[in-house]
């Protein structure tokens, strides 16, 4: 596994709550977000880590995206 | 009906959390390749800062200890990994560790960056016995920042932190109030918060190695040999220590600002002196104006090549918060009791008898107007290094040596724990 920087357009109201809406991958493929399952500070143990992970949907299949708030970037695990 | 209400007594619930191996351990997060690998946090050999600051369980497993040059630790750990500190990233991991604990009580004091005190007598209706508290925090801090904690459980702060420290790494030690003195007693007296290699001497010159034989003096032994701290430690070691666990939003007055560095060289010349000062002086002066502060006496701390230290001070005419006068005292220090032919490796300048600051006073002779310019244009500095950092405006001397004028204490600052007794 190795970690994945990756650009994300998110959606930020007027409380300031992000939500994430989709990413684009490293061959510049952008994947909507169909759905956020879960949001909770977790740990990317496979590749390093640390921030706000988003369970997320992606063409029907579950992935991890987190968010890195000391860094500010976002990042997922690939292969 | 009776006139008074009598005092009641509850017994407190107490918990200590120390993250353990702190620095090594968000290494590890970030960098999960050092995992299970003898890894330390070391500062920089260039600049002679070349010292273990933090190492892994795995390091320490070959004797590294905290402290140790780098050299010593490779000789000691031939395949040990030194990785750089990053205090931002510390700090953050920190404040996220402080608001898990948050969580659970507004009583959480901390101590340093990876220590705290939580007070939880009043959430055991929420969120159950301490022990239970102390397994939830640890759960918690596992699983959300990657790090462990140890967690001492009791009833007032000294036997908490006594507790964290018997089991490591992610555990929890209960000392309860009816069956304490079993564990602590037997346990060396340097256990004790606030016995050091000094207090240990004396007490070990009075025949007293374990907590249970400092319980046993009469307390007017112990205060002959120690004084007043003596009789502290001695109600700790029976097991009395009414002190309370602040709100974290209350946050003890200052009692001093100082700033201290080790030089990239030795510091030969006056020039060199001259320039380490400066820079140490414009940063406790920064510091000062920030909290609306003034200070009364100048302490100089000197370390030679030989790593002994001497601290000096002198107090000044008027209280002031300027980088001129702090020099000129802490430079006059200098000048009056360094040694000769062994010189400096460090200085540290502190600003001490520090007060509130108040409107100058008038005067007929014009110094006080003198140093409100000073002031004056140093806050017009400070406007300026807020904005495009500390480096954008600098003194003359400052471009003779760029090496020794590298430092940036005030970017450095790490804020050290007060004492356990707020001082």
């Amino acid at each position: 596994m190795r970690k994945v920087v990756v650009p994300v357009v998110v959606h930020i109201d007027e409380k300031g709550r992000i939500t994430p809406l989709s990413l684009e991958w490293e061959d510049g493929t952008v994947y909507q977000i169909d759905r956020i399952l879960q949001v909770e500070r977790a740990v990317a143990q496979q590749v390093g880590g640390a921030g706000i992970r988003y369970t997320v949907r992606v063409l029907g299949r579950e992935r991890y995206l987190y968010h890195d708030d000391l860094e500010g970037n976002w990042f997922v695990e690939g292969r | 009906m009776a006139l008074y209400t009598p005092v009641m007594t509850m017994e407190r619930t107490i918990l200590h959390a120390d993250l353990n191996n702190f620095y090594a351990s968000v290494e590890c997060v970030y960098r999960p390749q050092l995992r299970g690998k003898p890894v330390a946090v070391a500062g920089d050999a260039q600049l002679r800062h070349g010292i273990v600051l933090a190492k892994s369980y795995e390091a320490r497993a070959c004797d590294v200890q905290t402290g140790d040059p780098l050299w010593l630790a490779r000789q000691k750990c031939p395949e040990i990994v030194f990785v750089p500190p990053d205090y931002g990233r510390y700090l953050h991991y920190s404040q996220l560790v402080r608001q898990i604990y948050l969580d659970y009580t507004d009583l959480v004091e901390p101590y340093g960056l990876d220590e705290c005190w939580l007070d939880v007598t009043g959430s055991a209706r929420l969120f159950g016995r301490g022990s239970q508290i102390a397994a939830q925090l640890r759960r918690r801090v596992k699983k959300e920042l990657g790090v462990t904690i140890s967690v001492g459980v009791s009833f007032n702060r000294v036997f908490a932190k006594l507790g964290s420290d018997l089991k490591k790494p992610d555990a929890t030690t209960v000392l309860p109030p009816n069956c304490w003195q079993e564990r602590v007693w037997p346990l060396p007296v340097q256990d004790l918060i606030y016995v050091g290699h000094a207090t240990e001497s004396k007490l070990a010159r009075m025949g007293i190695h374990t907590i249970g034989q400092l319980a046993a003096q009469p307390p007017a032994l112990v205060q002959q040999k120690l004084g007043k701290v003596g009789v502290l430690l001695w109600g700790w070691a029976n097991g009395c220590d009414r002190s309370q666990v602040q709100p974290s939003h209350i946050s003890l007055p200052v009692k001093s600002i100082g700033n201290s560095t080790t030089a990239p060289r030795d510091l030969v010349t006056d020039r060199d002196a001259r320039i380490t000062l400066y820079a140490l002086c414009d940063s406790v002066a920064a510091r000062l104006r920030a909290q609306h502060l003034t200070a009364r006496t100048v302490q100089l701390t000197i370390r030679d090549c030989d790593l002994w230290s001497y601290q000096r001070q002198m107090t000044l005419k008027e209280p002031c918060q300027d980088s001129q006068t702090l020099f000129d005292a802490a430079h006059r220090l200098f000048c009056r009791h360094r040694l000769p032919g062994r010189p400096a490796r460090g200085l540290g300048v502190k600003a001490c008898n520090l007060a509130l600051q108040t409107p100058p006073q008038l005067s007929l002779y014009g110094e006080i107007q003198r140093a409100q310019r000073q002031t004056d244009l140093e806050c017009a500095l400070d406007g300026i290094r807020a904005k495009y950092g500390n480096f954008a405006v600098r003194r003359g001397i400052m471009l003779t040596d760029p090496a020794l004028a590298a430092v940036d204490p005030q970017r450095d600052h790490i804020i050290y724990p007060v004492g356990f007794l707020g001082g």
